[in-house]
């Protein structure tokens, strides 16, 4: 589903990602580890297509995202094909970024209304249904500054959902949450989990969440994968002195 | 020096609708030129490639930093098949779009990152991230500068004298020229340029409650 070909990012003179193949099948769900500034958050915004890609590819489907190669060369994909390939991922940030000026719905129903170009009752009831999973049915005429952290980063999850992105990118979504509401949204991507098959790219530092849902961990340390396992050997017994310090740390 | 009230009651009339039908018009016909102008090039300055982008920024700052009285006379003997009136909406306009596409500027700039990104990450075509997200989130922040730029026009729109376009000030001098009196016009004119301020001022607070959200 989501393949990284020789992928390098740099920042200015920093090298963030050198040479990075990793690949997602569909459906899985891939947790990223590692300590900061391993690159975990650029490798999620390189595929929501939020920074620039400095050399190599990234195929979603096959299907080249931002760089292709044409006469044997890499050439920028042009954005009406970026934008029809990015259609099919959604992300949920740690900041929720939810639009303040509109109401809860009308986050949920402005992209597929006008993107995927639905009509705006068909919208409006998918958006109740979403926000019925993610428990919130009473707070749809609500404005985002009237919710909590909690309650906004579960109408961010809906917001996502509405979308029906085939690959779902989570970047440590409870990590700006007060510990007591942290169960609530960790619970709601269970039950999206467990009700779909969405490919999921998770970061986070739950690693009992990240236990419970997905498929397989990577490990990364100065943007490489430094070991790969499912989540009971990871977590239990990991290969590497360095990642045994991590969990330890973080656990 | 005294004030002939009589007088000054007798030339009011005359004041008043130089003031209506040119002062207030040219104001408020100035200032939608102005905001719809100013919203353009602030747009333009963020989405435009730098080889149209770096020639308008140019040309902003050039209008911006000459006189106001230049640039109606420039404009009046340049194109002379335009009426003074339509030269000094026009003029005013344009001049004060160039501080509205500032405040603008600086209104969409307030907007946090994680707003474009979400956009992006929703797929928005542009036209949409800039009418349903980021505009009516920067006109928040906006909206009491453009009300002061527009009082800040309302104020220079006695330099249309200079190409005798008959405004409050204009229609007052020349009272004045008739009479020989000018303390009572130019008393007159002052005072209908404070009257009509405030509540100007207090339009412009309603329109802002309006803008919350
Ligand atoms: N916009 C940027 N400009 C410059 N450097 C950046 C930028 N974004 C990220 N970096 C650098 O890239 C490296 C990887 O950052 P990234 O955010 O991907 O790490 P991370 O694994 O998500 O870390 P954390 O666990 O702290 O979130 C870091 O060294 C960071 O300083
Ligand atoms: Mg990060």
């Amino acid at each position: 589903m989501i393949r990284f070909e020789d992928v390098v990012k740099k920042f200015g003179d920093t090298t963030v990602l050198e040479g990075l193949s990793f690949a997602v099948e569909r459906g899985e769900r891939v947790t990223l580890i590692g300590p900061s500034g391993s690159g975990k958050t650029t490798i999620l915004r390189l595929l929501m297509t939020l920074e620039h890609l400095t050399d190599g590819f990234i195929y979603v489907d096959g299907d080249p995202l931002t760089h292709e190669l044409r006469g044997g060369k890499r050439v920028e994909r042009r954005p009406k094909d970026v934008t029809r390939i990015r259609r099919r991922i959604g992300m949920v940030f740690q900041q929720f970024n939810l639009f303040p000026n509109m109401t809860v719905i009308d986050n949920i129903t402005e992209a597929p209304v006008h993107v995927l170009g639905q009509s705006r009752e068909e919208a409006r009831q998918r958006a109740h249904a979403l926000l019925d999973q993610v428990g919130l049915k009473h707070r749809a005429g609500a404005h985002p500054m009237e919710l909590s952290g909690g309650q906004q980063q579960r109408v961010a999850i809906a917001r996502a959902l509405a979308m029906d992105p085939e690959v779902l990118l989570l970047d440590e979504v409870t990590s700006a949450l007060d510990p007591e509401l942290v169960n609530d949204v960790l619970e709601v991507l269970r039950e999206v989990a467990r009700t779909t098959d969405i490919t999921m790219l998770i970061v986070t530092h739950e690693m009992q969440f990240a236990r419970d849902v997905s498929n397989r961990v990577l490990m990364f340390d100065h943007g490489h994968i430094l070991e790969e396992a499912a989540p009971d050997v990871m977590f239990t017994s990991p290969e590497h002195e360095r990642t045994r310090q991590f969990l330890q740390a973080i656990l | 020096m005294s004030f002939d009230w009589e007088f000054a009651l007798q030339i009011l009339p005359d004041l008043l609708e130089a003031f209506v039908r040119i002062t207030l018009l040219v104001t408020v016909v100035g200032s939608l030129t102005a905001a719809v102008l100013g919203l353009v090039w602030a747009i333009g300055l963020r989405s435009l490639p730098a080889w149209v982008g770096r020639p308008l920024s140019f040309v902003l700052d050039f209008i911006r930093m000459t006189p106001l009285p230049i640039q109606l006379l420039f404009v009046y003997y340049t194109f002379n098949n335009l009426s003074a009136l339509s030269v000094g909406i026009i003029v005013i306009g344009v001049h004060y779009s160039t501080y509205m596409a500032e405040s603008y500027r600086a209104g969409i700039e307030s907007i946090r990152k994680g707003q474009w990104e979400a956009a992006t990450a929703l797929s928005l075509p542009p036209h949409r991230t800039w009418r349903a997200v980021i505009l009516p989130q920067a006109l928040r922040a906006t909206l009491p500068s453009l009300g002061n730029w527009a009082i800040a026009m309302f104020k220079d729109t006695p330099f249309l004298i200079v190409i005798a376009v008959p405004e409050l000030v204009t229609e007052a001098k020349e009272i004045g020229g008739r009479t020989f009196s000018y303390v009572e016009p130019f008393t007159l004119a002052g005072l209908i340029f404070l009257v009509a301020s405030y509540p100007t001022a207090v339009l412009m607070r309603k329109l802002e409650n309006r803008l919350a959200y």
